[in-house]
């Protein structure tokens, strides 16, 4: 089953790959597909947000993909956490249009920013996992809040644990695990719906090199079942070695998207996860 | 599932801020035990000055050297009177024996009876009680009317002490309930206040997986109608035991307490509750507004 479904979204990832790339025509991509309404799941239009005068993100225009797996880096202050926020409609953008998975942001009513946001996985730098439940409650828990079934509990929660590797460690509490371990935790609660989206912000931020590489590789084996992922972080050594496609933000403004480096696209996790831990050596196609 | 799902996380936390709670759940209860007590009193004094009020008549005291036929001349006297419906005849001795039932001690170390021969006189309806009074003693002397009579009194006089009295017992009661709710209510805001403080990843974490926001208000507001129902239980059994082994004892042996007609312990008890769950919501809703912006 879990296969199936696997090879079902490979063959739309493909399909988008043959249409939504490069990644720069993107932003024009919506009048393309006029047949099946936009084909990207993440479209920017023009956005800007400003904080009490401060500008937090200006003039911002991309597209981002099905299946895509997009890295969003820049230096603190630069605007990705913004774009991060504004993404979940944790904020509003003060002008431009954002549209996700064919919702237009500013059409979802304040009521329905809770269904809205089931789309859409989040994972942060700190984890937020609840300190006093343990790995199959902290899991278990996003669902029953959004009004999941017993039954469904069953039967989701150990699938996604076995998928982040997460199996032996069901009733431990978060205090009792490594910090890999603890994102591999936050990243299951947030696949555990199987949305469209799934964010990142900083998911490495608190984990040494080794550990990063294993939750950069459990972040691809989500975007190989037909998840879009975007990563914000400022580990450019990461970035260069995945060889995915960038966007960079700094003071605001969007200064670079681009694939860094060829990257195919049919590369497994074991594949990459070999490639990441090589002695860094300047990829091919980077300068 | 979901009402399992709020009610658990709602004993969880009340069970995790229980100093707060305490303070909560202490001042429902006081608040409470202040409306069980004040209700019922303030229900008799009402009613004690009902019946007073509802005896409008004239009394006419004699002299105590009055005769037998001085008192059949003031009879036929009053009987003249306008709006007179009925004159009733109060001897010493019944007087004196209406009395004793409420201080025998008292009235038994008087040795002799001090109290006068009486007449009640009813007026045919309350309104004519001023008019019967001023026909009764003209001139604004009771001796202008038959030289027998001592004192022509209505019971204005009496009525409005017992209106003064009641009237003060009642704002007293409204005051000291008032000041206790709003104490109550800031109580309960506070401990909610506290336990969303101390639940705010949980709040972040069910936002950013998209629980609605009822769902994320559920448990706290359950939390604070626990607490509150927790009070005003607690008050009842208090009351109730108040009732059943001192007020019950002392209502068969001493009449004066069963006679007002006050509210039943089943009303009390609805009452109570309601007024213990309602003060909580609002505090709850208070805090939930405040600092919960979902």
């Amino acid at each position: 089953m879990a296969i199936s479904s696997r090879q079902r979204s490979r063959t739309r990832r493909r399909a988008v790959t043959a249409s939504a790339t490069p990644p720069q025509a993107g932003a024009a991509g919506g009048s393309k597909s006029a047949g099946r309404g936009t084909r990207s799941v993440i479209e920017f239009r023009d956005v800007s947000k400003l904080y009490a005068g401060d500008v937090g993100l200006e003039h911002a225009s991309f597209s981002i993909g099905r299946g895509e797996f997009v890295f969003l880096v820049g230096a603190t202050g630069s605007g990705k956490s913004t774009v991060m926020r504004l993404l979940i409609k944790e904020l509003e953008p003060t002008g431009g249009h954002i549209r996700v998975a064919g919702h237009d942001l500013t059409d979802i009513g304040r009521k329905k920013v809770p269904y809205f946001r089931r789309n859409v996985g989040v994972v942060f730098q700190d984890f937020k996992l609840l300190p006093n439940r343990t790995v199959y409650d902290n899991v278990a828990y996003a669902l029953k809040v959004t009004g999941g079934t017993r039954k469904e509990i069953r039967a989701k929660v150990p699938d996604v644990l076995r998928l982040t590797g997460l199996s032996t460690k069901l009733h431990n509490l978060p205090t009792q695990l490594s910090g890999g371990e603890q994102q591999r935790v936050s990243i299951a609660r947030a696949f555990v719906n199987h949305p469209p989206l799934l964010l990142a912000d900083e998911p490495t931020g608190n984990l040494d090199p080794d550990t990063s590489i294993d939750i950069m590789r459990l972040l691809y084996r989500i975007n190989r079942t037909g998840t879009t992922v975007v990563v914000a972080t400022h580990d450019q050594a990461m970035v260069d070695k995945m060889r995915r496609r960038v966007l960079e933000l700094s003071r605001g403004r969007i200064v670079r998207d681009e694939a860094a480096g060829r990257y195919t696209r049919d590369e497994t996790t074991r594949d990459l996860a070999k490639r990441l831990r090589a002695p860094s050596t300047p990829p091919p196609g980077v300068e | 599932m979901r009402i399992g799902f709020f009610l658990r996380e709602a004993v969880r936390a009340t069970r995790r801020s229980s100093a707060s709670s305490f303070a909560a759940l202490a001042t429902v209860l006081v608040t409470m035990l202040m409306l069980g007590v004040f209700i019922p009193i303030v229900q008799a004094t009402n009613g004690a000055a009902n019946t007073v009020r509802s005896r409008v008549e004239v009394d006419v005291y004699f002299k105590a050297n009055a005769t037998k036929a001085d008192e059949a001349r003031v009879r036929h006297k009053i009987d003249q009177v306008q709006h007179v419906k009925r004159v009733k005849f109060v001897s010493k001795q019944q007087a004196l024996s209406q009395q004793e039932k409420t201080d025998p001690a008292a009235y038994r170390l008087l040795g002799t009876n001090p109290l006068p021969d009486t007449f009640q006189v009813i007026p045919t309806n309350p309104q004519y009680v001023l008019s019967i009074r001023s026909a009764l003693m003209p001139n604004g002397s009771p001796g202008a009317f038959d030289s027998s009579v001592q004192t022509v009194s209505n019971k204005k006089t009496d009525t409005k002490k017992i209106l003064q009295v009641t009237n003060l017992v009642t704002i007293t009661a409204a005051i000291l309930t008032v000041l206790l709710v709003l104490a109550s209510v800031l109580l309960i805001a506070n401990t909610i206040r506290l336990s969303l403080y101390s639940r705010r990843r949980e709040v972040e974490v069910m936002k950013l997986v998209g629980a609605t926001d009822w769902f994320i208000r559920w448990p706290f507001v359950i939390e604070g109608i626990v607490v509150g129902a927790a009070g005003a239980a607690l008050a009842l059994v208090v009351l109730g035991v108040t009732k059943v082994f001192v007020l019950d004892p002392l209502a068969s042996s001493w009449t004066l307490i069963s006679t007002p007609k006050t509210i039943s312990f089943i009303a009390l008890i609805g009452v109570l509750m309601g007024a213990g769950v309602l003060v909580s919501a609002v505090g709850s809703g208070l805090s939930l507004r405040r600092f919960l912006r979902v």
